[in-house]
């Protein structure tokens, strides 16, 4: 461990900074409130020498990420950045990267989906793509971003499966804090190259890459016996679900050289007695280690679980956790719309069926930037606390800080 | 922790100066600081308010400052549009870039008005910029002589790191002037 500086420096900075440190090959990005900085910045470096790599600039977010597949492909290490419509307009290629299982690496500085026009912050857009087959990580705060930028191409490349970084956009990628920047022998010693790709592409032996699949497994030219499409996608849930060793693992040799770690899957604030507990994922989380304390001051034993990896989902990680606890209680900055919140639905399904299982409440806030104080977080879990104590067992989901009439 | 809340107009460059306290604030021994515009459709002329806060440990609240301590008004024609006292905490402070006296200003309430003209500072070195005279620069050095939170070193060390040359130079001798002449 050798040390590195710390420089007062945005979110997005601190992207910029962790993707200069894994020496990139190819950026390629289309520009999008409030992603646009991270790349700003790579290509500052990327013109100043500073950054060797290819910078692209494509007319499209759906450009953008193809042409980190084609580099991908061919065994560039890549990067690209996006937000909110720019995500969804790359939809297709976000399915493409995860199925053709390529290791790339992308940052989401999360933002809500339009309509109506918004530029700020929600998790709507990351959570719209949780089923494509990308890791997922939520970060909390500028130096977690550096740190899980850097832990994303690890993991993405042990297990060739892409990996989104996922922060808040404007809460982190615009709010600057100390960030220490790890030194490059130290960038180097966690992070060696980029092993051979899953396919070498050779000039002298060509062949196609990514072609139709029918649904049974069947021979190949050569009479060689290939996977159909659910024995590929079976690998790719595969690969997924190792995930959920790779992710602490990956964090603890990055602790083992940089000498910071955030806990893997999931990370713990006052957890040990909580009886009620608060779930969150990103910055949100942040705030919510302040509202317990003030919980515990009003003599409410409560804690934090963040949620680190959300795919894929650490249910056992959360089970052994909450399972005893009275009550939790889950704050989503999205929402499956005529349903519930993602992160909140998806826990209830991990609690599903044991004898002592917490009750699980859901809340949805900051949507479209709306501000989240800690207060606020406490105040929901009070309306909580009072549901549990009335037996109430479902409930709506809570709006928290809505003003309907005005 | 102490919690500031700027305020000024689009283009003025509040926001460039809330990350600028925060550098030197970092610098001047503060181990948790943060700053953050404030997330509006930022517009040229527009009021606008960006929020810093600075502790001796991580700073774990994101949310905009609703309850300051300290506000700094960029702009004393802000004083008549935005709401730049309310929800000021008891005894706190509000630093504002005017050649008014702290009297003409009619401030009341149990808050300490502190003046600098800032302006001044940056017309003094010719800082201009497409004829405005810029002074997200210089106003932090009315908030190292309003607060003492921050030292002049720190001030220059942050506006050194974010300029470079002549540019430098000028940005910190107009900090240095602003810091002469705050008045209490």
């Amino acid at each position: 461990m050798s040390t590195g500086t710390t420089e007062v420096m945005t979110g997005n900075e601190a992207a910029a900074a962790a993707v200069k440190l894994a020496r990139v090959q190819v950026v390629a990005a289309y520009p999008i409130t409030p992603q646009s900085p991270v790349v700003e910045q790579l290509s500052a470096w990327v013109e100043s020498g500073e950054l060797p790599a290819e910078f692209v600039t494509v007319e499209s977010e759906h450009s953008a990420l193809t042409v980190c597949i084609t580099a991908s492909t061919v065994g560039a290490r890549v990067f690209t950045a996006t937000s909110a419509n720019g995500l969804a307009y790359m939809t297709e290629q976000v399915w493409w990267a995860a199925g053709a299982r390529l290791p790339i690496v992308m940052c989401i500085a999360n933002r809500a989906m339009a309509a109506p026009w918004n530029v700020l912050n929600d998790q709507q857009d990351s959570m719209s793509v949780r089923d494509a087959g990308w890791v997922q990580l939520y970060c909390r705060d500028n130096q977690e971003i550096l740190d899980t930028t850097l832990q994303a191409y690890r993991i993405a490349e042990r297990l060739n499966v892409p990996v989104m970084v996922c922060y808040d956009g404007f809460l982190l990628s615009h709010t600057v804090m100390p960030v220490s920047v790890p030194s490059v022998g130290d960038a180097d010693a966690f992070l060696p190259k980029r092993p051979e790709p899953l396919q070498i592409v050779d000039v002298n032996d060509p062949r196609n890459i990514g072609p139709v699949v029918i649904a049974d497994p069947r021979a190949d030219a050569s009479g060689q016996s290939c996977h159909g499409y659910m024995e590929i996608r079976a690998l790719h849930q595969q690969a997924l679900l190792a995930a959920l060793e790779v992710v602490p693992e990956v964090d603890a040799e990055y602790a083992a050289v940089v000498g910071r770690g955030w806990g893997g899957l999931t990370w713990e604030y006052l957890l040990e007695d909580a009886e009620l507990v608060l779930v969150a994922a990103g910055s949100l989380g942040t705030q919510a280690t302040v509202a317990v304390e003030t919980l515990r001051a009003q003599g409410v034993q409560a804690g934090v679980l963040g949620i680190r990896c959300y795919r894929p989902f650490p249910a056992a990680a959360l089970r052994e956790r909450l399972v005893g606890r009275k009550g939790v209680l889950v704050f989503d900055k999205a929402l499956s719309y005529g349903y519930e919140g993602p992160i909140c639905a998806d826990l209830r399904a991990a609690l599903s069926g044991e004898p002592d299982a917490p009750t699980v409440w859901g809340a949805v806030c900051g949507l479209g930037g709306r501000d989240v104080s800690p207060d606020h977080l406490v105040d929901a879990a009070r309306r909580a606390l009072a549901d549990g104590h009335a037996g109430t067992r479902h409930r709506p989901t809570d709006w928290i800080n809505l003003r309907l009439d005005g | 922790m102490h919690e500031i809340r700027w305020h000024g107009r689009g283009g003025q460059g509040a926001v460039t100066s809330a990350k600028l306290l925060a550098d030197a604030a970092f610098r001047s021994g503060f181990e948790g600081v943060t700053s953050q515009p404030s997330f509006g459709a930022e517009r040229r002329g527009a009021p606008i308010t960006a929020s810093s806060r600075l502790a001796h440990e991580p700073i774990r609240v994101l949310s905009q400052v609703t309850a300051p301590d300290i506000v700094v008004v960029l702009d004393d024609s802000l004083l008549g549009v935005a709401k730049a006292t309310a929800g000021m905490r008891p005894g706190g402070t509000i630093i504002v870039n005017t050649t008014k006296s702290v009297a003409e200003l009619g401030l009341g309430g149990d808050i300490r008005v502190v003046t600098s003209d800032v302006t001044g500072a940056a017309q003094a070195v010719d800082l201009i910029v497409g004829g405005q005279p810029m002074v997200s620069t210089a106003i932090l050095g009315a908030f190292a002589a309003a607060t003492g939170l921050i030292t002049m070193a720190g001030v220059e060390a942050a506006i050194g790191k974010a300029f470079k040359g002549t540019a430098a130079s000028k940005n910190i001798e107009a900090a240095k002037i602003a810091y002469e002449c705050t008045r209490a």
